[in-house]
């Protein structure tokens, strides 16, 4: 009994334990991309699912405008307010633009505008198709010859893929014109010298970069969130858990992503 | 004819059925009784292949249920209805979509002529003008009717029903009863009834199985079940509480629990 005891208590348990979580980890991401394969792989299988595409990307796209937009206007003030008083110290407050403009195009843009629609869509995907699941809607479906991979999850998957480089493109432009305007009308920042190296030091590559970034951004969040929420244990407790799991496993996603995606394009 | 051959499930440890084989016959009501966990709505899921066996084959006809391309598995099921037990509707959809969505989803038919369909359907279950209610707006007792009206929709030649009157008062219940007894008799409907209503099921089924702990204890004609000298199949019947079948499931004695629990108070002996 002792013998086992200081066993469980050796090292050896702890990577045992940590081997185990990186199984099932593992295990998930296996099951998640195969439930997604299988859901794209019925992208041409009809009938078509235009228009529930259409009213998901409604859903998700215009439901996510506000927060985006005021994300955007605050995002932008508080980069011009913070980057002025740090360039005034240097005498470079003309390099405002191009420090707004390149901070919210290649990261905070794509980052931040998918930690929104994390929160305000990623989180009702998967509560919906959780709640669909406890109360057999899903099943409801397939006995009514509806797969569900293809009525509920593919038009998500394919809506987020494609609203949230929309919405980051909106984010975008809202940050830099609320920039300018705590910049160049409230702060004094020549006008001229703003836009001249806004439009100097921002490249097609930094466009073309937060672009992408954003699309496999939306792809993922898509994926993990209809994932959480298809194989969510279809109690009231899984729902909650699996929403929550949805929002930290999303998020810390788009944050490595982010990095690799980075390393790429610099 | 639908077949279980040696079907079974388990669920991790838990075996929620034994190997079983079973016949549906069709055209017939088959009711499916038993208690609480006993494993009914387990082989209803394994029969409309909603679940996948631990071992076994569901046949309909000739063909393999579980071994079925997931087309032809769809296929069958535009012939095939089912009523769940907490009904199932969409929440998004009102009663009259809910109600439509198969004959939307399958048919081409005309809108005029669906609309008609669904009043007919929804007129069966005594719910017609209700067409606007959304699910969250109806009663649990609507909602089943609803689902009953959507598990119609279509003219099924299967139907199965996951306890269809738990839930509603006696005047809907007798009057569900008497629709799956109506429509299978008419339509010459094969349908698998789950129920633990003893009185509704052995009134209206052609063929009663009963089952225990994941078995088949009984089965037969509902007057062979009646009669049966089965001690567990009367208690049952007659909701006896003391019996074979036990009503607890706890497996040590409550009092040695209790009276063996740390920072329990101990009877002076």
């Amino acid at each position: 009994m002792s013998d086992l005891f200081v066993k469980q208590s050796t090292p050896v348990a702890f990577f045992g334990r940590l081997g185990r979580h990186a199984l099932r980890g593992l295990e998930q991401v296996g099951d998640a991309t195969i439930l997604g394969l299988s859901a794209l792989s019925m992208l041409f299988v009809r009938p078509w699912q235009g228009k529930h595409f259409v009213l998901q990307l409604s859903a998700l796209g215009v439901g996510s405008l506000v927060i985006i937009v005021i994300t955007g206007a605050f995002t932008g003030m508080v980069l011009a307010l913070q980057g002025y008083y740090t360039l005034a110290k240097f005498g470079s407050e003309s390099l405002l633009g191009a420090g707004v403009g390149m901070s919210i195009i290649r990261e905070l843009g794509p980052v931040l505008g998918a930690f929104m629609i994390i929160g305000r869509a990623g989180s009702s995907i998967t509560a919906e198709i959780g709640i669909m699941r406890v109360t057999e809607q899903t099943d409801a479906l397939e006995m009514m010859a509806i797969n569900p991979m293809q009525r509920i999850l593919l038009p998500r998957i394919i809506a987020t893929t494609i609203a949230v480089p929309l919405l980051v493109s909106i984010f975008d432009v809202i940050g830099i014109g609320s920039g300018y305007i705590v910049g160049v009308e409230l702060l004094g920042v020549n006008q001229g010298a703003y836009m001249a190296e806004l439009i100097a030091k921002i490249t097609m590559t930094d466009i073309y970069g937060g672009w992408v970034k954003a699309v496999v951004f939306g792809f993922m969040i898509g994926m993990i969130c209809t994932y959480m929420g298809y194989r969510s244990e279809p109690t009231t407790e899984g729902v909650a858990r699996a929403t929550t799991q949805a929002v930290v496993v999303s998020s810390v996603g788009v944050l490595i992503v982010d990095y690799i995606l980075t390393s790429f394009f610099l | 004819m639908i077949r279980g051959e040696s079907l079974s499930k388990r669920y991790g440890d838990v075996t929620a059925l034994s190997p079983t084989d079973i016949d549906i016959q069709t055209g017939k009501i088959t009711a499916i009784m038993g208690g609480s966990g006993s494993g009914k709505t387990t082989l209803l899921r394994l029969l409309a292949g909603l679940e996948k066996p631990s071992g076994g084959h569901v046949w309909y006809g000739d063909e393999d249920l579980c071994a079925m391309p997931v087309k032809r598995l769809y296929e069958l099921r535009e012939s095939m209805g089912m009523l769940f037990q907490y009904s199932a509707l969409l929440n998004s959809l009102n009663v009259y979509d809910n109600v439509a969505f198969p004959l939307h989803e399958h048919t081409e038919l005309d809108e005029s002529v669906i609309s008609t369909m669904v009043s007919m359907k929804l007129e069966q279950v005594g719910l017609r003008g209700f067409e606007q209610l959304m699910p969250s707006e109806l009663s649990g007792g609507m909602a089943k009717r609803v689902a009953f009206a959507r598990a119609m929709a279509m003219d099924p030649r299967i139907v199965f029903f996951d306890e269809p009157t738990s839930g509603l008062d006696p005047i809907s219940a007798g009057v569900i009863s008497t629709l799956i007894q109506d429509t299978s008799r008419k339509n010459r409907m094969t349908s698998v009834v789950v129920t633990h209503d003893v009185t509704a099921g052995l009134a209206i089924a052609d063929h009663v199985i009963l089952l225990w702990q994941g078995s088949i204890i009984a089965e037969g004609s509902p007057d062979s079940i009646r009669e049966s000298s089965d001690e567990r199949v009367q208690q049952f019947l007659h909701g006896r509480p003391d019996g074979p079948i036990p009503f607890s499931r706890s497996t040590t004695s409550y009092i040695d629990d209790l009276t063996h629990k740390p920072g329990t108070v101990r009877f002076a002996s």
